[in-house]
């Protein structure tokens, strides 16, 4: 307390000196005349009396400096001088601060980037109350082929709200598309399909009017719509009277309730309108895994306990509901819940790839501060005669460091307010991309979090560099370098040594980050190399077509429409292939799955549950997927419902071992169902992404009687796959909506894109960890080299005297360039070394990222150490070209 | 960086211009000829050492001080104790006691 007290009272009195210097000149001037007064009283001379009276108060100056020094601040006025002591002598060289200034800005600046990449996608809670109760909850069982986790049923959903004793609000979502078919034009929009439940357990109240209730969720319930706030402005022109209103969603009128205000983020969802889900219990079994669930932990429960809880849970539900049509009751019981902090859940393995960046782009400040100190060890250096006489002169120790602290302070905070300029302008570049599978994109932002930690790593990273030179020169053997005078001595080692130290950690430091990217280049080309299962996939055209039952009513007039179009797309001038699919190879959560029945093995207890897929007869041909074994679907298999089926070359072999074995076979998705004949084996595509073993597939014709306990079973949502050379063209694109408006007006295209786009989507976070890694190993690169380069033309400018009277005596030119390369090569080499033991250790950090390739990858260590090590030799040749052109004459002359 | 104040009688100066100011509010110079009077003609101070010793006991809140008008309409700066000021004092009469009995009893010791 006390010395806050005092601390306050310097401070104020800061402001207040003049004041206080006024009043003690008056008090002595006082106290003098009072003394003269006194003296001539006692019969002295008025001169004498004043003389005596001088002499009596003593040297007046110099009490009132020791007066001074009790009221004057001392630490906060020196510490500004200090200060403007720095930002002069900073000014005075303008390219050593603009150089250190911007290596620093670089470092920071990549470091706050990433940072705030982290904090908005890792570190920040999400949006919403008390966010650490938020849960997702999903299901993982023994046999999906090790496939991700899945959703949850409805009547999976009923039962859990029955039984648990964990959640304080549970509720299911799921994704949608419905027409709003009202106004002008018909449009698509995206959906967000939740339970009462979810919208409680997020706590997000309405900017207006309500929530659902359990009450809209009931299947004879008044038709009910949220607005979310965007499609309210965009739709309503933020119409307050909207509340109360009607509008026609997919031909039927719905009561719009309310709308979420503009702050309201769902996950990395960006729905047009809330749509309640409808549970009709009457119709429910226990399939149909096709929603999410989201739900708020209870107070002290925590997700393991909830998985627990559910966990018993399970039983009860299987017994409770009849099972999916042709799926035995035992399937169910191996449906195993996995309740995840919502926060993990939708950050994934981001994660992992975030943390080795945020490491990464560390090591390039430590770099950029090595390097930062070397120029700063180099200005000390020039500086220490300086430096010397001011420590002569009586500056302690303590001031001298703190001066040249002040230095360092000062430019780190410059380079940090440039850092966090280059900060924004990358983060905008970043959210303009708005790339790479990151989550939270939405979230991020330069936040007052963010801003502290730039201020922090400023000041952190202007201790590191600035102490460096203040151990080096606080005040030590001073007397030494004053006796030494200006000449430069040949070359003390000892003098070098801080700075080949730096030199050396900066190297190693390169070479790990070299090694890194190096690691994620080999990565990156193994992925390329894995054939996807699909070829030249920029050239495919895909556009998802809806086709509601409100326009076309019978199955055979769906498929018939969607032949149409695909001859008039077969029709656009370019275009050599054209098919459709239900959904799209490698576009996550766009794919199911069933059980599989084998005629030639009999079922006995549970079944593993496979993937599949509904395609057209060529579509197979328009991606490029080979035709291993037998014959592709036809459209006549179509047209008389031929119980027919292709599976993938990875299930044929799983199964029947050879995929010749498998034509003729004969599989069915469940009882009741007919068996149906395998006619074609086709090659695998990796769904998962390329990382992943291609999983198992069976294609089923889009059209099929008896499926799944549906009398005849169309595709209405499609994706048509166009192969042309002007695929992702607008012009083409044009072409494309107007064959397809030609069969059937009023029908959206929706999801427009490449097939490369959703290739390149799945190789996006390793694309996006291997930029940022090679910028960071690129700066690191480019750094140690400027160290090294700056090292050796030091050392070259310092030696000429040495170097002219070694060209005197006959030293060849060779012999002087070899000198000094060798020089640098020993710096280089000592830092490759370190450097590998330091990759060797790290690099296991980032094995999550790799594929194709081991931390330790040989070839890779070997290139990155040989390649540094000739850039080094290179650095240091240059300088060294130049010291062996030394003119003997000219340097011996010039001492 | 605060000077060395190798002013061996500092403690003590400061105690005598606590006693000084115990009766009334007095100005600089008159603290000088209090204590010069006090003691007799003994301790004659170096007037100027007086003026730091008036700030620090300031800064320590021991005394205060203001502007005042002297019987010859002078203006002229007065220190008086404040409360924690003569606590002080009397700490220190008592230790400065204590000290000064002790060191007597030490030199009154007769060496055969």
């Amino acid at each position: 307390m006390r010395w806050i007290r005092e601390g306050w009272r310097r401070l104020r009195s800061l402001t207040r000196t003049e004041g206080i210097e006024a009043g003690l000149d008056e008090e002595i001037l006082f106290h003098i005349e009072r003394q003269t007064d006194k003296n001539l009283r006692a019969g002295l001379p008025p001169d004498e009396a004043r003389r005596q009276a001088y002499i009596q108060f003593g040297g007046v100056e110099q009490f009132k400096e020791s007066t001074r020094d009790e009221f004057r601040p001392v630490l906060i006025q020196d510490s500004l001088l200090d200060l403007r002591h720095a930002l002069r002598s900073l000014r005075r060289a303008p390219v050593f601060t603009l150089v250190a200034a911007l290596t620093l800005a670089l470092g920071i600046g990549a470091t706050t980037a990433v940072f705030t990449v982290v904090h908005g996608v890792l570190i920040k809670p999400l949006p919403f109350r008390d966010s650490d109760a938020l849960v997702s909850l999903k299901h993982t069982s023994k046999d999906v082929n090790g496939g991700p986790p899945y959703g949850l049923s409805l009547s999976l959903f009923l039962s859990y709200t029955q039984e648990n004793r964990s959640f304080e609000q549970l509720g299911v979502w799921s994704r949608g598309t419905e027409h709003v078919t009202d106004g002008v034009l018909p449009e698509e929009v995206t959906t967000l399909n939740v339970s009462a439940g979810t919208l409680r357990a997020l706590a997000v109240p309405p900017a207006m009017g309500r929530w659902f209730s359990e009450d809209d969720q009931a299947p004879d319930a008044l038709e009910t719509v949220m607005l979310m706030d965007g499609y309210w402005a965009r739709r309503f022109g933020r119409d307050p009277s909207i509340i109360g209103r009607q509008m026609a969603v997919d031909s039927r009128p719905r009561l719009v309730i309310g709308v979420m205000p503009a702050s309201f983020r769902f996950l990395d969802e960006a729905p047009d309108l809330v749509l309640p889900v409808r549970i009709d219990p009457r119709t429910l079994t226990l399939g149909g895994f096709n929603f999410e669930g989201l739900a708020r932990l209870a107070p002290g429960i925590t997700a393991e306990h909830a998985s627990a809880d559910l966990g018993r849970a399970v039983p009860v539900w299987v017994e409770a509901w009849p099972p999916f049509p042709g799926t035995p009751r035992a399937d169910y019981f191996q449906v195993t819940p996995l309740v995840r902090p919502l926060k993990q859940e939708l950050v994934g393995s981001v994660g992992t790839m975030l943390w080795v960046l945020m490491g990464t782009i560390g090591i390039v400040l430590v770099i950029a501060c090595a390097n930062v100190a070397n120029l700063v060890l180099l200005r000390a250096q020039d500086r220490h005669q300086e430096i010397a006489i001011r420590a002569a002169l009586g500056a302690g120790r303590g001031r001298l460091a703190r001066q040249m602290l002040a230095e360092s302070l000062v430019l780190g905070l410059l380079g940090g307010a440039l850092g966090v300029l280059l900060a924004s302008a990358g983060l905008h570049v970043m959210s303009m991309l708005g790339p790479a599978g990151i989550p939270r994109l939405r979230e991020i932002t330069l936040d007052p979090a963010v801003l502290a930690f730039a201020v922090g790593l400023s000041l952190a990273s202007a201790l590191l560099f600035g102490s460096i030179p203040v151990a080096r020169f606080g005040g030590r053997r001073l007397a030494l370098t004053l006796q030494g005078g200006g000449r430069g001595s040949s070359d003390s080692r000892e003098r070098h040594r801080a700075r080949h130290v730096l030199v050396v950690v900066q190297v190693a430091l390169a070479l790990v980050l070299l090694v890194g990217s190096g690691l994620m280049v080999r990565t990156f080309l193994a992925l390329r190399a894995v054939p996807p299962g699909f070829t030249d996939p920029d050239h495919v055209q895909l556009v998802r077509i809806t086709l509601s039952e409100t326009q076309i009513g019978d199955p055979e007039r769906v498929l018939r429409a969607q032949r149409d179009m695909l001859d008039r797309l077969a029709a656009i001038p370019g275009v050599t292939d054209v098919s459709f699919t239900g959904n799209v190879p490698m576009a996550a959560g766009e794919r199911s799955r069933s059980t599989i029945e084998r005629e030639d093995v009999p079922s006995h207890g549970s079944q593993p549950l496979r993937w599949f897929r509904y395609v057209a007869p060529g579509f197979f041909r328009t991606i490029g997927t080979p035709l291993v074994a037998g014959r592709d679907f036809t459209w006549v298999d179509l047209e008389e419902y031929r119980p027919v089926a292709l599976v993938s070359e990875s299930l044929a072999r799983e199964l029947w071992r050879d995929p010749r074995a498998a034509l003729g076979q004969r599989i069915r998705e469940g009882d009741g169902s007919p068996w149906r004949e395998i006619v074609g084996v086709v090659g695998d595509v990796h769904d998962d992404g390329v990382h992943r073993e291609a999983p198992a597939i069976v294609y089923w014709p889009s059209l099929m009687e008896t499926f799944l306990g549906q009398e005849i079973n169309v595709r209405r949502a499609v994706t048509f796959a166009i192969r042309s050379g002007r695929a992702g063209s607008d012009g083409f694109l044009a072409q494309v909506r107007d064959a397809v408006s030609g069969v059937e007006p009023d029908v959206p295209l929706t999801r427009v894109r490449t097939l490369g786009d959703v290739y390149g989507r799945s190789l996006a976070t390793t694309s996006f960890a291997l930029v940022m890694l090679a910028t960071a190993a690129a700066m690191a690169l480019v750094l140690g080299v400027i160290g090294i380069y700056g090292v050796i033309a030091q050392a070259v400018a310092q030696r000429r005297r040495e170097i002219g009277i070694r060209t005197a005596l006959g030293a060849s030119r060779r012999e002087l360039e070899a000198m000094f390369v060798r020089r640098g090569l020993t710096l280089a080499l000592t830092g490759v070394v370190c450097g590998l033991a330091a990759a060797v250790a790290l690099t296991r950090l980032m094995a999550s990222l790799l594929f194709g390739t081991s931390p330790l990858d040989p070839a890779i260590y070997v290139l990155v150490a040989l390649g540094l090590t000739s850039i080094a030799a290179l650095a240091s040749y240059v300088p060294a070209r130049r010291a062996a052109r030394i003119d003997p004459v000219q340097t011996l002359r010039g001492e | 960086m605060t000077k060395e104040r190798g002013d061996l009688l500092q403690g003590t100066l400061d105690m005598l211009v606590l006693k000084a100011l115990q009766l009334e509010a007095m100005h600089g110079w008159g603290i000088t000829e209090r204590i010069e009077q006090w003691s007799e003609h003994v301790l004659q101070l170096g007037q100027g050492t007086l003026y730091p010793a008036l700030y620090r006991l300031e800064r320590q809140e021991l005394i205060r001080s203001e502007w005042r008008i002297t019987e010859n309409s002078r203006r002229a700066r007065y220190y008086s104790l404040t409360r924690q000021g003569r606590r002080q004092l009397e700490t220190e009469l008592a230790q400065w006691q204590r000290t000064s009995r002790a060191v007597n009893q030490v030199l009154a010791v007769t060496v055969p």
